[in-house]
């Protein structure tokens, strides 16, 4: 059996857990962009003057914001799923100990949650863009690049998260991560608010954190508004983040496993 | 015995961990096929990380060792295939039913469906699980979780079964049902490898035992040339109360003199090993030694390991 099978079958437990429950993660995917968009997006964007508007780029405030809580849901989702289960399988339910008494090494067990996550992410993306779509917010058919890039947001995250997660000896150290990385990555990536409004110093700051790419790629993409120059280093920022993390969540996985 | 002719070969194994503790100091062994082979000693003698290299689970320090003709360092992938593992902790996935726990695992192991039904159907039926296949894992009694782990561990047909303290925390009627499955794993043919610290254990299923003590193998043999070897036939227990053993303070040793081959002095009562236990009572009640109770009966495995190494099996 290949690596890739292996990751395969990995990946198929997960399906097996998760095919009983699908409709209710499914239909909560649908539900939490529509109240997000409704409450924020016309709530708050209709109490904005025309003036303001000039910040989001000349755009609605809806239309800015969803595509940026698309991006924000492929990190929280990513978050989620590559703390506690991970956290679970390593030291509670000790699923991973099980799987590597079989021919599935620590590579497909990674790979296979990581496609794992790419699978959860890529759905719910693309029922995000469908809510985003009913919400007339994508102005062209390349609207449809922003699920891969969220995929490869969520990827990211994950391989990161997982790299940290086997590290970790109990649940202490998530919470630090929600309050401290996550969180604060959530509100300041030009998700709610352009950066502009940031002061310099703390635009920098942003440029060199995750999210805001995920962010700039995805609006752009819905938007119809790529910038040609800027798009690859976003790309690439992303890329070479998931390559870390994937390289560090093998490493860090083995050496835990082999305590 | 040549390491062709053994299904698991060790010479010199040593596992030191990073922090420089050495939990198996340069053990040799040979398990031969078809025998139920057993490591017997106390909680941290070293029989787990034993296990663990034989698994391919834990890196091999220093020294050789080979499982099913194959080298843990470079071959691990191709003897799990061949190794179907109990652990000591249970480990079963508690998110899948009981069914779908034997047919997940052998897609790990790459098996076809159709053979992968057919097993775990007999595998069900074998350790008595057929009618809760349906169930989630977790309202299962300890026993039945042992026993879903067992059949999990034959899904791949293996060619030698690693069990690590199958029974410990089982009540003793989930015990019993267990050996008695486990005897007829090892009638059918199978390699076993077990490690206890129950000696009932080891005298039941073992066909060959060392027995661990400190990282290193302190004795090896049969349950029955072990006990000929390091004990005597019988043993007398003697019980006496506190006020008599204050009384006779240092005394009481000295009146028991010459009473056995060997007296062990264990904080609750005092061991005789004798060839004949009642012989020795007789005497004893002779000498008019104030004995609260005496209990006559054969050596056990307890015995042997009290002998080699001064202490009791389970502390």
């Amino acid at each position: 059996m290949t690596v890739l099978a292996a990751s395969g079958r990995v990946w198929q437990r997960n399906w097996l857990v998760y095919k009983r429950l699908w409709h209710r993660s499914l239909a909560f995917g649908f539900l939490q962009p529509v109240l997000f968009l409704t409450a924020m997006g016309i709530g708050i964007g209709a109490l904005l003057t025309p003036a303001s508007l000039e910040a989001f780029g000349g755009v609605e405030f809806i239309d800015w914001l969803g595509p940026g809580l698309l991006a924000a849901m492929a990190m929280q989702t990513a978050t989620f799923e590559s703390t506690y289960p991970i956290m679970n399988k390593i030291m509670w339910g000790r699923n991973y100990e099980a799987m590597l008494s079989t021919p599935v090494g620590i590579r497909s067990i990674v790979g296979g949650e990581l496609a794992w996550g790419a699978f959860r992410i890529g759905t719910l993306a693309t029922i995000f863009l469908v809510v985003l779509a009913l919400f007339g917010i994508p102005r062209s058919p390349m609207a449809i690049l922003a699920i891969p890039v969220a995929v490869l947001v969520g990827v990211a995250f994950s391989a990161c998260l997982i790299a940290f997660t086997a590290t970790q000896k109990n649940d202490v150290g998530f919470s630090a991560i929600f309050r401290f990385v996550i969180n604060p990555l959530f509100l300041f990536s030009g998700t709610f608010f352009p950066l502009t409004q940031l002061p310099d110093e703390l635009q920098v700051v942003a440029w060199a954190t995750p999210l805001f790419h995920g962010v700039e790629l995805i609006r752009g993409a819905i938007l119809d508004q790529l910038d040609p120059l800027a798009a690859p280093l976003h790309l690439g920022y992303l890329l070479l983040m998931f390559g870390i993390g994937a390289w560090l969540a093998e490493r860090n996985l083995a050496r835990r496993m082999a305590d | 015995m040549s390491s062709q002719q053994s299904l698991v070969h060790a010479r010199a194994l040593t596992k030191r961990y990073a922090n420089g503790f050495t939990a198996v100091d340069g053990i040799d062994f040979d398990v031969r096929p078809g025998k139920a082979f057993g490591f017997l000693g106390p909680n941290g003698a070293g029989k787990t990380s034993t296990m663990r290299m034989i698994a391919c689970s834990s890196p091999v320090t220093e020294g050789t060792l080979s499982v099913i003709g194959m080298d843990p360092r470079t071959q691990a992938r191709e003897i799990k295939a061949k190794l179907g593992v109990v652990p000591q902790h249970d480990n079963l996935d508690t998110e899948l039913t009981v069914r779908e726990n034997l047919e997940m695992y052998a897609r790990y192991f790459d098996i076809p469906r159709d053979v992968a039904n057919r097993r775990t159907d007999e595998l069900l039926e074998f350790v008595q699980l057929d009618e809760r296949a349906k169930d989630q894992v977790e309202p299962l009694s300890g026993g039945m979780k042992r026993r879903l782990t067992i059949a999990r561990a034959l899904i791949n047909d293996p060619e030698l079964v690693i069990l690590d303290e199958p029974t410990t925390g089982l009540d003793p009627q989930a015990r019993h049902l267990l050996w008695e499955r486990l005897y007829q794993l090892k009638r059918r043919g199978a390699t076993l490898i077990i490690t206890t610290h129950y000696m009932d254990e080891a005298e039941q299923l073992c066909d060959h035992l060392v027995v661990m003590d400190k990282a290193k193998i302190v004795a090896e043999g049969s349950p029955r040339q072990l006990i000929d070897q390091h004990s005597t036939k019988e043993v007398l227990e003697l019980r006496f109360t506190d006020a008599v053993r204050e009384d006779l303070n240092g005394q009481l040793n000295g009146q028991l003199d010459g009473l056995a081959d060997r007296i062990e002095e264990l904080p609750d009562r005092h061991l005789l090993y004798t060839e004949n236990g009642e012989r020795t009572l007789e005497q004893v009640n002779l000498r008019k030694i104030p004995v609260e109770s005496a209990l006559v009966r054969r050596s056990s495995m307890e015995d042997v390991f009290l002998r080699l190494t001064g202490r009791s099996l389970v502390e």
